[in-house]
């Protein structure tokens, strides 16, 4: 169903909010993965803005929904999230990177308030939010468990040693998320190791696959409704994406994974997004 | 001109030890047609994409599936040829253990293993970035040569020698820059095995490993502008150790430091107190690194100098072992 005008309007406001934020801190945090963190920024604005039940001045809370980002490098846009949303003093993230900081580019779960399991080493974080979600249901607790992959990340292969799991064990009340911007580091996916047919893939591992623009709300939030409506078997989202999303000279390029930026990109990449919105 | 090198380098001054191994690799696999690369999604980020500029029919990236890359190295090399692979210290060694251990050592195979970004020198990152117990998963393992250079001459004389070499080979370097510790490519006598002595010296005798050797030798000359007379070992190879030159710094010096980017738990430390437990004799010993916990997060030099890792922790720890005693024994004078 459409979102109405207001609903939708404050999403992508929000979402661009984040993004500005992203690129303010990578200027002063000296270098993070800022593509990544741009291409994902959507999704995560859907799940924490609209979704995901939970009190970030009680980010311990039994009942809470979990979110694992397993493509950790994206800590820097979960940072922002978590520090918007009031987890922790949002003046602490000038602290990022730094000598001493509770931040570095991949989040530590015992430092940052928000973070439910200390990823960065790609292909530990699925099996976590397995384990999570698992414990929850023999536990009786009706919370939901949220993961987020990248797409460079399926490429590694605990991920799909997760993926056959959860069919297995009929772990449905867990929503997986795949960045699918088409980007790893060192270039495409499908030149360094290919995907495709990445759809069939998860099909053939009993998943129920819904694909669709990771960059439009209206689709995100029926995504996430109907997967998380999936009671015979668990679901994951293809969410197509642009990686540095929102900043036209970072957007599918490689060369954006992770980077610092000076004042005169930094200006550039606030007026691009500026731009963007409009 | 050092044993065997065939290649040159200019500009070495400049350059990062990853950036080096790319390029004496490349100009190696020039004459050496058994060698391959192969990395998992960093050829970037670890430099072994150098080579695949020159030899791309010879270079292969997995993408990010490292263990997989552990298993294919080990299928190649079992046809006769050279695979030379490259990733994060934390993934090669830890992700990989069990690959390195039973696809590699136990089958004894020819792979070279080039982990960068290890122990805390890619400090930003976090934990999941550092790399401080690969000396320990690694020495565990049979048959294993562990190299940790110190400066970017360093690395390009092990590498070379790395592939002169039959067996497998985990060569440990950091991430960015380091101030080289040499003057030149010929400057030093680099053999794998056997300690570089930087500086004599018959008070205390200094050991460090890879980026920490700077410090050590920083260290012992403000130790000798307070009297005190610091000898330093660059121990570049710990597996196999120099056990020659740990006993003779036990005989002749007493006073042993040890000095690593890595847990002191089972490290470079450890390798030494065990020669120093054989020997018999009595040494006043002390091991700087991580004491038995995760990184922080923070610039690399930071960490080096918050964890004592740098000169002026080295010279705190001196102060501090120079007010010790070890127990003197009856034939001193005659081991001497
Ligand atoms: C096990 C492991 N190998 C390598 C890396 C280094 N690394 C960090 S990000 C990245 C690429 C990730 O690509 P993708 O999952 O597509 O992320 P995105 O494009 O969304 O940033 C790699 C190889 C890592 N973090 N973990």
């Amino acid at each position: 169903m459409a979102l109405d005008a207001a609903e939708l309007k404050r999403l992508k406001q929000k979402a661009r909010q984040i993004r500005e934020e992203i690129v303010k801190i990578t200027y002063t945090c000296g270098g993070a993965h800022i593509g990544g963190a741009l291409s994902q920024t959507d999704l995560m604005v859907a799940l924490y803005y609209k979704f995901m039940n939970i009190d970030p001045k009680k980010p311990e809370l039994a009942n809470r929904d979990r979110f694992i980002l397993s493509k950790g490098h994206g800590g820097v846009g979960h940072a922002v999230v978590l520090g918007d949303l009031g987890y922790f003093d949002k003046e602490t993230l000038k602290e990022f990177n730094k000598t001493g900081s509770p931040f570095g580019m991949h989040l530590d779960c015992l430092k940052v308030p928000g973070v439910d399991a200390s990823t960065g080493s790609l292909g530990h974080g699925f099996s976590i939010a397995i384990g999570m979600a698992i414990g929850a249901r023999l536990q009786g607790k009706k919370w939901r468990t949220y993961v987020m992959l990248g797409d460079g990340e399926l490429q590694a292969g605990p991920v799909w040693e997760s993926a056959m799991a959860a069919p297995h064990f009929k772990v449905t009340n867990m929503t997986t998320i795949v960045d699918r911007n088409m980007l790893c580091i060192d270039g495409s996916t499908e030149e360094i190791m290919a995907l495709e047919p990445l759809k069939a893939k998860w099909e053939a591992f009993g998943w129920k696959v819904i694909e669709l623009d990771g960059h439009d709300f209206n689709e995100i939030c029926d995504g996430i409704e109907l997967a998380n409506a999936s009671k015979d078997q668990p679901a994951v989202i293809i969410a197509k994406t642009v990686k540095g999303k929102g900043v036209d000279f970072m957007e599918c390029d490689k060369k954006w994974h992770y980077a610092g930026l000076d004042d005169v990109t930094m200006n550039k990449a606030l007026e691009s997004l500026k731009k963007g919105a409009k | 001109m050092a044993k065997g090198i065939t290649w040159s380098i200019e500009d070495a001054d400049h350059m990062t030890q990853a950036e080096i191994y790319g390029e004496v690799l490349t100009q190696i696999a020039k004459k050496n047609k058994k060698i391959i690369a192969m990395t998992a999604d960093l050829a970037g980020s670890t430099k072994i994409g150098r080579f695949q500029k020159d030899f791309p029919e010879r270079f292969f990236n997995v993408g990010i599936a490292e263990t997989n890359m552990m298993g294919i190295a080990s299928g190649l090399a079992a046809t006769g040829l050279i695979p030379v692979i490259s990733t994060f210290a934390a993934f090669a060694a830890l992700r990989c253990a069990e690959w390195v251990r039973t696809d590699l050592c136990y089958q004894k195979r020819n792979v070279k293993i080039i982990a960068t970004h290890s122990g805390t020198s890619f400090g930003q990152a976090g934990t999941t970035h550092h790399c401080t117990e690969d000396f320990g998963v690694m020495r565990a393992m049979a048959g294993i040569t562990i190299i940790a250079p110190a400066d970017a001459y360093e690395t390009a004389v092990a590498m070379s020698q790395a592939i002169d070499m039959d067996g497998p080979v985990y060569i440990r370097i950091g991430r960015s820059f380091e101030p080289p510790l040499h003057k030149s490519i010929d400057s030093f006598d680099f053999q794998i095995g056997k300690a570089i002595q930087l500086h004599d010296g018959t008070d205390l005798t200094v050991i460090a490993t890879g980026r920490t050797v700077n410090g050590a030798l920083e260290a012992a000359e403000i130790a000798a502008g307070q009297g005190l007379s610091v000898r330093v070992l660059d121990l570049h190879t710990i597996k196999p150790l120099d056990t020659e030159a740990i006993l003779k710094a036990v005989m002749e010096t007493r006073r042993i430091i040890t000095v690593e980017d890595h847990n002191v738990y089972c490290g470079m430390g450890s390798a030494v107190a065990d020669v120093i437990a054989s020997s018999g004799k009595g040494c006043v010993f002390k091991k700087l690194g991580l004491q038995d916990v995760f990184s922080i997060v923070g610039y690399p030099d930071d960490l080096l100098h918050y964890y004592k890792m740098d000169a002026d922790g080295i010279v705190e720890a001196i102060q501090q072992v120079m007010k010790m005693d070890f127990e003197q024994d009856e034939d001193w004078e005659d081991e001497v």
